[in-house]
């Protein structure tokens, strides 16, 4: 056994341990011993955020932009319930999180103690799991069990709880063990006699879709990889949602745009027709499925999915598959290969050639301005003018500018594309870009987002300022809530109740009084300057682009609709009024 | 369709576990009849716990699911779809009453199998084991016979034959 070290000293050594190089955190009382062994230590950066939901947001971005877990660390009570939002969203989109969380000292657990909260009784619905340590000898342990939880099967956060007398008292560390888990053992490889049924049923497929989405991602680089091959391989079109971006290169002549409520019509109207859908990674979300009765009603579907309660929990599986993507993508190939299978060309070719007519239609076309500066526009000529860079990427925050983003924005590979995608989080873009920064200090971190969205964390230009970190923070300023805004023109007879943006910061003075550059585009000849300069200039940008306050997102499919009645424009809008049934959803 | 299922998890004896299975079905919405919990083996230091639930087919398996994918629950079995298996539960009934309306509560008692396990001049405290609707059957009787009060355990059930969970 190693020698004896203080609770503080044991954790760091296990985060060491567990590969950690990076820590977001804010200190407080709780978790001063903890700060206090950083201080005199080399092998962990710590970057200090002003507000714990910055922290967790954070650790997002670096995880994701990295496939390593991302590390938290606050104090007791607020603290605490400050990164609940975070923790939430990193359940959502399956974000390996783990987040030290500082505890009142034991003997005080439960006597409403000064910034005292029941950390785990309030993250357990939030978190993957979780832990409160009341014992320093099985202190290391619980580490790395945090992190084999948080990294396995469908990856999450994690909380660990710490009470200061278990940081401050005296134990022994423990490395990590070989050993698996007692009882949490994901299944990892799929069950072969599933996969062969999944191959048959794709060589017999008329009308075969590849509806791929975060789970693809989640499963690493190899995963993304795989897919290509195995897309290019059957010819069949693929789609993906909003978290898989970047699975299947968008390059692709296969790639049929997103799907989804604001996914493409071609994507959607392929989803609604297919007669296969073959799941990958995705889990049948209502933005993705809108009315879940009318949803694919011609389709056989095989999901893989390496969460089982992920499978036949909004939609009937016919060919469930349960296993980690990557590998259940490598043996589908095998077999399709073994088996010389083929896609029945003529069919195949007959589907490709309805697609190509709903291509046709061209739906993310808009009524282009001379005087305004249309969201669309902008993102165009970000998307231009970053082309042929493979270090760009992107995070957003959460509205209509996000839908534009995953719409207009062309990801070519895995991990480059950041947005909170379940829970929906105003403010994650900032954080998020803070967190793939720090991990990818040399390449171009853009968040887009909208002028309400990132007053939610605005604090953070604080945090990028002392790291100099030079995230380019592009603002499609409309002075509203566009969402919200775009919802209440469609089901509240265009009442904007308390969505427009009154007393908006002037967001130049407001980069500059960070220390970082504010640019400002107020027609559509000024948008390639801005961009063109926001990329050059080797320091945080905040660039407020003004935009048509009045634009909708479009496609759309209007809540409690299914696929084929999308909306393509507002002419559309009007035609069809929204049902009584899906007044009700959100 | 709804169905009832009587569900057997094991699961790591550990503070916060009963909190988990307890919040999982509250926060998605699940109905519990019942729950029991208890250690049942203290040296790996396992628990188990018999759930009684009621959903439809595709909420069932959600549940099974959802419970499975908890980080310490070793196994889930929901003994409704395996087969054949034994289930009871146990009452303690206290019911008040003097004359005619004592003597009669005595006699059902009698018919059903029920232990007197205490008596006052005034009171009876029965115990009764066995299926949940005997136990409501027995509790109907009692109430016109005085019935004050009732503490159930939930339903605990396991699979019959011999191969263990």
């Amino acid at each position: 056994m190693s020698q004896e070290m203080t609770g503080s000293e044991i954790v760091l050594r296990a985060l060491v341990d567990q590969g950690v190089d990076t820590v977001f955190g804010y200190p407080g009382g709780a978790v001063l011993p903890i700060y206090d062994a950083l201080h005199v230590q080399n092998s962990i950066r710590h970057i200090l955020v002003r507000q714990e939901g910055g922290a967790v947001h954070a650790a997002e971005g670096y995880a994701r932009s990295t496939g390593k877990v991302g590390v938290v660390l606050v104090t007791s009570g607020p603290g605490a319930t400050n990164a609940v939002t975070g923790l939430t969203d990193a359940l959502m989109d399956s974000v390996p999180v783990v987040c030290l969380t500082g505890q009142v000292p034991t003997h005080l657990i439960g006597n409403d103690a000064f910034q005292e909260a029941d950390t785990t009784g309030i993250t357990r619905p939030c978190t993957k799991h979780n832990y409160l340590v009341k014992d320093i000898d099985g202190l290391a342990q619980t580490v790395h069990e945090a992190f084999y939880v948080a990294r396995s099967g469908r990856p999450g956060p994690v909380v660990i709880d710490l009470p200061k007398d278990i940081l401050q008292g005296k134990g022994s560390y423990a490395p990590p063990s070989v050993n698996g888990h007692r009882s949490y053992k994901p299944k990892r490889k799929g069950d072969i006699d599933r996969i062969e049924e999944a191959a048959a049923a794709m060589a017999q497929a008329e009308r075969p879709l590849f509806y791929c989405g975060g789970g693809v991602i989640n499963a690493g680089p190899k995963a993304s990889h795989l897919l290509t091959e195995l897309v290019k391989l059957t010819g069949f079109p693929c789609t993906l949602t909003l978290m898989g971006l970047g699975a299947l290169p968008a390059s692709s002549k296969q790639f049929l745009g997103m799907v989804g409520m604001h996914g493409t019509y071609e994507s959607n109207l392929a989803m609604h027709h297919c007669d296969l859908m073959i799941n990958i990674g995705a889990r049948f979300d209502d933005r993705v499925t809108g009315k879940l009765d009318e949803f694919a009603p011609h389709s056989k579907k095989i999901h893989v999915d390496i969460d089982p309660s992920s499978i036949n929990k909004n939609v009937r599986a016919d060919i469930p598959i349960v296993g980690d993507a990557a590998h259940v993508i490598e043996d589908l190939t095998k077999v399709w290969k073994a088996r010389q299978y083929r896609a029945d060309r003529k069919k195949l070719d007959a589907w490709w050639a309805q697609i190509d007519e709903w291509r046709g239609r061209d739906c993310l076309k808009y009524k282009p301005s001379d005087t305004l500066i249309k969201p669309q526009y902008a993102l165009e000529r970000l998307r231009e003018l970053t082309r042929g860079r493979d270090d760009v990427f992107v995070t957003t925050e959460v509205g209509q500018h996000q839908m534009w983003a995953a719409q207009f924005l062309p990801f070519e590979k895995p991990n480059h594309w950041m947005t909170s995608g379940g829970l929906g989080t105003m403010g994650y873009g900032l954080p998020a870009a803070m967190g793939v920064q720090v991990a990818h200090p040399d390449a171009l971190v853009i968040d887009v987002a909208g002028e309400a969205s990132v007053l939610m964390n605005i604090q953070e230009m604080s945090t990028v300022a002392q790291y100099r970190l030079p995230v380019k923070i592009f603002i499609l300023n409309n002075e509203y809530m566009g969402m919200v805004r775009q919802w209440q023109e469609l089901l509240h007879g265009g009442r904007y109740s308390e969505s427009y943006m009154d007393s908006l910061p002037d967001f130049v003075k407001l980069a500059e009084s960070f220390g970082a550059v504010g640019l400002r585009a107020e027609k559509p000849e000024d948008v390639d300057g801005v961009i063109e300069e926001m990329i050059a200039v080797d320091k945080a940008v905040i660039a407020d682009i003004l935009v048509d306050k009045a634009e909708n997102c479009f496609p759309m499919i209007p809540s409690g609709a299914a696929h084929h009645k999308m909306l393509l424009g507002p002419e559309d809008q009007a035609d069809n009024p929204v049902s009584e049934e899906g007044m009700v959803l959100v | 369709m709804t169905e009832r299922h009587v569900i057997a998890v094991l699961v790591d004896n550990e503070p916060g576990v009963l909190a988990r299975v307890i919040g999982l079905f509250s926060g998605r919405g699940y109905n519990i009849e019942s729950l029991t919990v208890s250690e049942v083996d203290a040296e790996a230091g396992l628990s188990r716990i018999n759930v009684v639930t009621i959903g439809t087919p595709m909420i069932i398996e959600q549940i099974k699911n959802q419970l499975d994918r908890l980080v310490p629950v070793h196994s889930v079995r929901d003994l409704t779809e395996e087969g054949p298996h034994v289930e009871t539960e146990l009452a303690l009934l206290k019911v008040a009453g003097q004359g005619d309306k004592r003597v009669e509560a005595l006699r059902i008692a009698d018919i059903f199998g029920a232990k007197v396990d205490d008596t006052t001049l005034e009171s009876f405290i029965f115990r009764l084991d066995g299926q949940t609707e005997k136990i409501d059957r027995f509790i109907g009787l009692m109430k016109p016979l005085g019935l004050i009060e009732v503490a159930r355990t939930g339903a605990v059930a396991i699979s019959r034959g011999k191969e263990g969970i």
